[in-house]
């Protein structure tokens, strides 16, 4: 597995908000963690890249990052969208996505990767010299997903991509994701409250409740389960 | 009409320092949110580094680059070494640093170069220009601000370094994100301060001499030019600086209550009118106050 985690504990001051996760994600994959409002997702996330106090393991390539600096974990090819979306809301529209290259060596190919943001989302060239705070949510979402694949990551962890945008925005954006998972094999780790959608895009899915997995299995599976449906699906 | 273009001239030129410690002050109150007291003395240290290598019969110019480049690793060894530790503790264990260290290289000069006033030379000499208007002196000062302006104008745009800096004060988490070391963008921000406040130094020493307590009145009318502009704006702060200097030169020829203030109280009454202006724009003329959606 490229990313391993395992006996993963979190907290927050006093407050543990994960209890022994384990999980993982291989090389090319789409993994999804569902759950409720406040059951660690999106600490799982932050765990991941130091944002976090943690205890137990996380091992990227064998590596164990538990504990690393944000920016070092970055460097190994982890590009994380977080919650909120993280955009320079200042700085141009292009200046976001360079900043996305900022750890690769200056050259040719860092212009390139723009261009091929600009292909996936044209609406971002057309906007290329705005400051990005002026953008709609579902332009700096993408913005922000732009910004991501400009790291050239082996490892994409999303967290709620879909939050606030419209129904027809949120289902352009994850057909982008599919294509974009096909065509460079970058692996994600997706935070979703859709997770009908998330569903759809994962091979496979947890299911946390109160900083515990308590489901672990391929999606169809997950998709399929009665009382998933009803507490997480609403059908 | 002479006399008022001569005092805006001559207003500008010291405004002009003050643009450079406002610059300087702005720059790490960006990267740190915290005014930088000892930015004066860190500025009077790195000019006396320089007179001294000029005693040992350096040439100006080359004692002026080694001072600067002095200054940019010193104001990075500042930040290592006294900031960093501290940078997550309350802003007045922040303060009682910034006094730590003012007293530390105002004492230390005191006791390595002694308190007696010292000439420092200009390089660009004190002949008349302009029909008398200003000094070669003023006039270099002057240039000499505007080109390190345009260079760090460049720096700030057009480099990715330049760039990576702008978001590490932006938006540190964000900037993490994108695998940027704040800490050493902070480090680097606090190294370039430092290097604009040496610059400053030099260009006023030749005017208020040489000695230990020469950049109190400086950094003040520097700290009134930040806050004037904005603290958030970079620009606004060096406008805010020329505005300082030609407004503290012009006060004493206001019709009637000029001449009373007199040269005593025209920095009360440019720090009154900046008050004034803070009445009515708390962010200053170019800053922008914090907006967060919610």
């Amino acid at each position: 597995m490229m990313l391993e985690v395992e006996g993963l504990n979190a907290f927050y001051g006093q407050n543990q908000a994960l209890h022994g996760v384990a999980f993982g994600v291989d090389e090319g994959q789409v993994r999804a963690l569902l759950g409720a409002n406040g059951a660690g997702k999106t600490t799982i996330l932050r765990a991941i890249c130091g944002m976090v106090r943690v205890t137990g393991d996380i091992r990227f390539d064998g590596r164990d990052v538990a504990g690393w600096a944000t920016e070092d974990v970055v460097r190994l090819g982890v590009a994380h969208v977080p919650e909120g979306r993280g955009t320079f809301l200042r700085l141009s529209v292009e200046e976001n996505l360079q900043l996305g290259a900022m750890t690769r060596k200056a050259g040719r190919d860092i212009a390139d990767d723009i261009e091929r943001v600009y292909i996936h989302f044209p609406r971002l060239r057309e906007r290329r010299m705005q400051q990005a705070g002026t953008l709609s949510g579902g332009e700096q979402q993408m913005l922000a997903v732009g910004r991501a694949l400009m790291l050239r990551p082996r490892l994409l962890l999303l967290d709620e991509p879909s939050f606030g945008l419209a129904p027809l925005i949120v289902e352009e954006l994850f057909a982008i994701l599919r294509q974009i998972n096909a065509e460079t094999g970058v692996a994600m780790l997706i935070v979703e409250q859709n997770a009908a959608l998330a569903l759809e895009l994962a091979e496979h899915a947890y299911l946390l409740e109160t900083g515990r997995v308590v489901m672990d299995a391929p999606a169809a599976v997950v998709g399929a389960d009665e009382a998933v449906r009803r507490a997480y699906l609403g059908y | 009409m002479e006399l008022l273009l001569q005092q805006v001239m001559a207003g500008l030129a010291t405004g002009a320092i003050y643009a450079c410690m406002a610059l300087a002050v702005v720059m790490i109150y960006q990267a740190i949110d915290h005014l930088n007291f000892a930015q004066g003395e860190m500025a009077m240290f790195s000019t006396f580094i320089a007179w001294q290598l000029i005693a040992w019969g350096q040439p100006y110019w080359v004692a002026f680059v080694i001072a600067v480049a002095l200054s940019f690793v010193g104001g990075v060894l500042i930040e290592r070494v006294l900031f960093r530790p501290i940078h997550h503790a309350p802003i007045l264990s922040n303060l009682v640093a910034f006094i730590a260290l003012f007293s530390i290289l105002n004492s230390g000069a005191g006791y390595i170069w002694d308190f007696t006033i010292k000439e420092f030379p200009s390089p660009f000499g004190h002949k008349g220009l302009l029909h008398g208007l200003m000094d070669t002196h003023e006039a270099g000062m002057i240039g000499v601000t505007l080109m390190l302006l345009v260079l760090l104008y460049l720096f700030f745009r057009g480099t990715r370094l330049g760039l990576a800096m702008r978001a590490a004060a932006a938006n540190p988490e964000s900037a993490r994100l994108v695998g940027i070391r704040v800490g050493w963008m902070t480090a680097l921000g606090w190294g370039m301060a430092a290097a604009i406040g040496a610059v400053a130094g030099m260009l006023i020493a030749p005017v208020v001499f040489l000695e230990p307590n020469m950049m109190l009145g400086v950094l003040l009318y520097g700290f009134a030019g930040a806050v004037l502009g904005g603290l958030t704006s970079p620009g606004g702060a060096v406008l805010g600086g020329f505005a300082v200097g030609v407004i503290e030169n012009l006060v004493p020829m206001v019709p009637y209550i000029g001449p009373s203030f007199g040269r005593e109280l025209k920095l009360t009454f440019a720090l009154v009118l900046i008050v004034a202006v803070l009445m009515f724009r708390p962010s200053g003329l170019f800053g922008r106050s914090v907006i967060s959606r919610v």
